[in-house]
This record gives C-alpha cells, sequence and structure tokens, in this order.
C-alpha cells in the first residue's frame, strides 16, 4: 500500500490537517493496514519536499498543519492510479518452496503438511469473513480490503487442492526416491530463476 | 444442549466384495442449534454423502445419527419421514422452488405437505420472510427472481416453522461472489435463530463464514478448525505480518 498516494488521494478533496489526514486513512483502508503516526507525518514532509503537497506556512509540523495537494501533487495521483502494479514477476512464493523442499525430505508427509496450511489459510479467512459480516453495510471499503484478502487467501487455498490432487496422481504417493525425485528439483532452481 | 444433529461412529459402504467402496469412515460429527458447520473437501471426500445421512435420506452402514437428539434407528419408517419433514431444511445448488407458485407459497409449502392448514402456512412464511429481509418478494413467482433472490427464498423455506437443521450442498453453485455473500449472510442469519446447519463445499470463501469447518478426506475427517479469535486481532498491527 501506498502510503504516499492514499494520502495525495485524500488531499485531493481539499485541505486538510496531519490529525485528520490519520484519521481518514485509518477508516478509508478499513482498518486492516494500521499505519502509525510517525509515519503520517514523514511521509507529509518527503511529499513538501517534493512539492507535491504544500502547508500553511510556520506552524511546527505536527496534528496542527493544514496541507494542501499542489497541480504537482494532482498529476502524480493520477499517473499512479493508472500505473499497473508490478504482477509480472513471480514472487518468491515461501509456501510454494516448503512443498517444493517437503518433496524432497524423506519421511515427511507433504499431504499432512498441505492439510497444516490449509487450515491456517483457511481459519485466517474466517477472520476476514467476520469483519466482513461484522461490518455495516455501508463500510464499502472494509468489504474491499477483507475481498482483497479473501481472494488472495482462496488463491493459495486453490492452489494446495490442486498440489493435493496432483500428488495423489504420482504412481507412488509417498516421498518418491532416487530417480524419481529429479523433476521437483529441476523445477526448485527454475524457481530459483524467476528471482 | 442437544445438538440439532450428531454422527457417531457414522460407517457407510457402497458396494461390495472387489467394488466395495467406504464413503464415510468413522466419522463423529456434532452441530449445534445456532451454529454453522462447514464440511470441505475434494471431489469424492465422502462430502455429499455426509450430508445424505445427516439429513436421513440415507442410512448409514453402521454407527448412529441423531437429530435433534433423537436417535434415528429408534424410529419406524413413518416416524423418520415425519422427522425429516418436520425437522430438517435443505437448500441445493438450483434451489428447487416450484415455478407455478409465489415465493410465500413456495416457503409454506412444506408445512402445508404436512398438514398445517392453508392459513398458519402462509403466516408462518410470511414471518419467516420478513425475518429474512424477502418480506416484498412475497408475491414474486420464482421466474421473476434473480438467481440469488430464489436462493433466499429457497433458505427461507428451508427454516420455515419449526426446523432444527438446515442442510445446503454448494448453495451458491452458480451465483456471482456479491449474490453468493448475500446467499451466505442469510444461511448465517437463518442459524442464529437457533438452527443447527450443515454447509457441504469445496470453496474456502464460503465456507469461511461458517463457525466451524471440518475437512473430509476420503471419506475420513481429518482436521478441523479451531474457534476463529474476533476479528479486532487482525487489527493489531505485527500479528499476521
Amino acid at each position: 500500500m501506498s502510503v504516499r498516494h492514499a494520502l495525495l488521494a485524500l488531499l485531493s478533496e481539499g485541505p486538510k490537517y496531519g490529525l485528520r489526514l490519520r484519521q481518514e486513512f485509518e477508516s478509508r483502508t478499513g482498518e486492516v493496514w494500521p499505519l502509525n503516526v510517525g509515519q503520517v507525518y514523514l511521509t507529509l514532509q518527503r511529499l513538501e519536499r517534493d512539492q507535491l503537497i504544500e502547508s500553511d506556512g510556520e506552524e511546527s509540523d505536527g496534528p496542527q498543519k493544514r496541507f494542501r495537494i499542489t497541480a504537482a501533487g494532482a498529476e502524480e495521483l493520477a499517473a499512479w492510479l493508472r500505473t499497473p502494479p508490478d504482477m509480472t514477476t513471480p514472487p518468491r512464493d515461501e509456501l510454494v518452496m516448503k512443498v517444493l523442499v517437503a518433496m524432497r525430505v524423506p519421511g515427511v508427509d507433504v499431504a499432512e503438511l498441505l492439510q497444516v496450511h490449509r487450515k491456517h489459510i483457511v481459519e485466517l479467512m474466517q477472520r476476514y469473513t467476520n469483519i466482513k459480516a461484522e461490518a455495516s453495510v455501508g463500510d464499502v471499503s472494509l468489504a474491499l480490503v477483507a475481498d482483497a484478502e479473501l481472494f488472495r487467501l482462496e488463491g493459495v487455498v486453490r492452489w494446495l487442492d490442486a498440489a493435493d490432487a496432483r500428488l495423489r496422481q504420482l504412481p507412488d504417493s509417498g516421498a518418491a526416491e532416487n530417480g524419481a525425485a529429479a523433476p521437483p528439483l529441476r523445477r526448485l532452481s527454475r524457481v530459483e530463476a524467476w528471482k | 444442549m442437544t445438538a440439532a444433529v450428531e454422527l457417531r461412529n457414522v460407517w457407510k459402504t457402497y458396494g461390495s466384495g472387489p467394488s466395495e467402496v467406504e464413503a464415510l469412515r468413522a466419522i463423529d460429527l456434532s452441530v449445534d442449534g445456532g451454529k454453522l458447520v462447514a464440511v470441505m473437501g475434494p471431489s469424492g471426500s465422502g462430502k455429499s454423502t455426509l450430508l445424505t445421512i445427516a439429513g436421513t435420506l440415507e442410512e448409514p452402514t453402521s454407527g448412529e445419527v441423531l437429530v435433534d437428539g433423537s436417535p434415528l434407528s429408534g424410529l419406524s419408517r413413518n416416524d423418520r419421514a415425519r422427522l425429516r419433514r418436520r425437522s430438517i431444511g435443505y437448500v441445493f445448488q438450483d434451489f428447487n422452488l416450484l415455478p407455478g407458485l409465489t415465493a410465500a407459497e413456495n416457503v409454506g409449502l412444506p408445512l402445508e405437505l404436512d398438514g398445517v392448514g392453508l392459513k398458519t402456512a402462509r403466516k408462518q412464511a410470511m414471518a419467516v420472510l420478513d425475518e429474512l429481509g424477502l418480506a416484498d418478494r412475497a408475491g414474486s413467482y420464482p421466474d421473476d427472481l434473480s438467481g440469488g433472490e430464489r436462493q433466499r427464498v429457497a433458505i427461507a423455506r428451508a427454516i420455515v416453522g419449526d426446523r432444527r437443521l438446515l442442510l445446503a450442498d454448494e448453495p451458491t453453485g452458480a451465483l456471482d461472489s456479491v449474490n453468493g455473500e448475500a446467499v451466505m449472510r442469510l444461511l448465517r442469519t437463518a442459524t442464529k435463530r437457533g438452527v443447527g446447519a450443515v454447509l457441504v463445499t469445496h470453496d474456502a470463501q464460503l465456507a469461511a463464514w461458517a463457525d466451524t469447518i471440518v475437512f473430509l478426506r476420503d471419506g475420513r475427517i481429518v482436521d478441523k478448525t479451531a474457534t476463529p479469535p474476533g476479528p479486532e486481532s487482525l487489527l493489531i498491527p505485527g500479528v499476521n505480518r
């Protein structure tokens, strides 16, 4: 989450005091991404330094200072909104690594390991769902944030399910020995090459 | 407290000899009134068999099923049928509403079939539609309702009267995620009235609406979720990330 651009977005509605910016940031992101006070003021300082926002002037930094967006700031915000986030490079996925490694470790029940992770993720999904269930109907921001997490986590569960199904189709569903273990190793090195 | 449904060491075997399939193995599951339990598992894991046995539509090969505290094995065929009609509601993927009846008539139908007078049946149907926020749809025919609305009416029908147990098999099947969510919200509201509900699904987003999620694999319960901590736990910095 770009705190910088979120603050620019809040200021695009009109001039605001530092304290109000912090409160609005928290309520708009559904309070799911907590932010410390220092982070907000530090970001505001940098935005001012880069002339993307300006303040009323002499008063001390902090909650009492009032900020407004500059023309350059508005341009920066418009450009950022349309810039696609970097999704082309696959991230190094810790869970994928763990499963690939587990396939090579003798004595590890990979299906059981997949279930350990599946359960953990589904429990996390229950918590995000509870946030949605208990939020007021009008709180769209909160629902959107919770949805984003739920879709991401659902993707992980589906990957675990697919991994489970693939492993079951192996001729010997246990940890393969010797020659049979070679393919995972090759795949592992390809994943390493993604970085 | 009496569980809405309880399965004790339930086994279900189909076929015999070399073609024998153990669809369910040593299932112990108890669902209290007011609770929604989701059963997750891959295709062929025994989810639907578990649901039909919990719903008394099929008998276990061994083990005991209790609905609202009554062991089914002690009931005659007729008593079992009556229990099924009066205590259990079903929600399937394809709604199964009768097209020639209005929403209210569809909801009241199980009561009428059970011998409840037309007036009382209609009154109870209206009460549950009202409770689920569907009162304005009472006079609509299924063809005039959206897929999401039809499924919500089907949920109302499943909990009308004194039903204690609601069984749902992939209830949001063909719905988009927003309509699917509305159905799950309603299922949750319905459960809060005191009905015990079992939801069978392979979809983690749906299952996440449940109080407890049970994982089924090869006919066996292999795992279940712990009671989730409150949502506030996600708001504390550093706990999850």
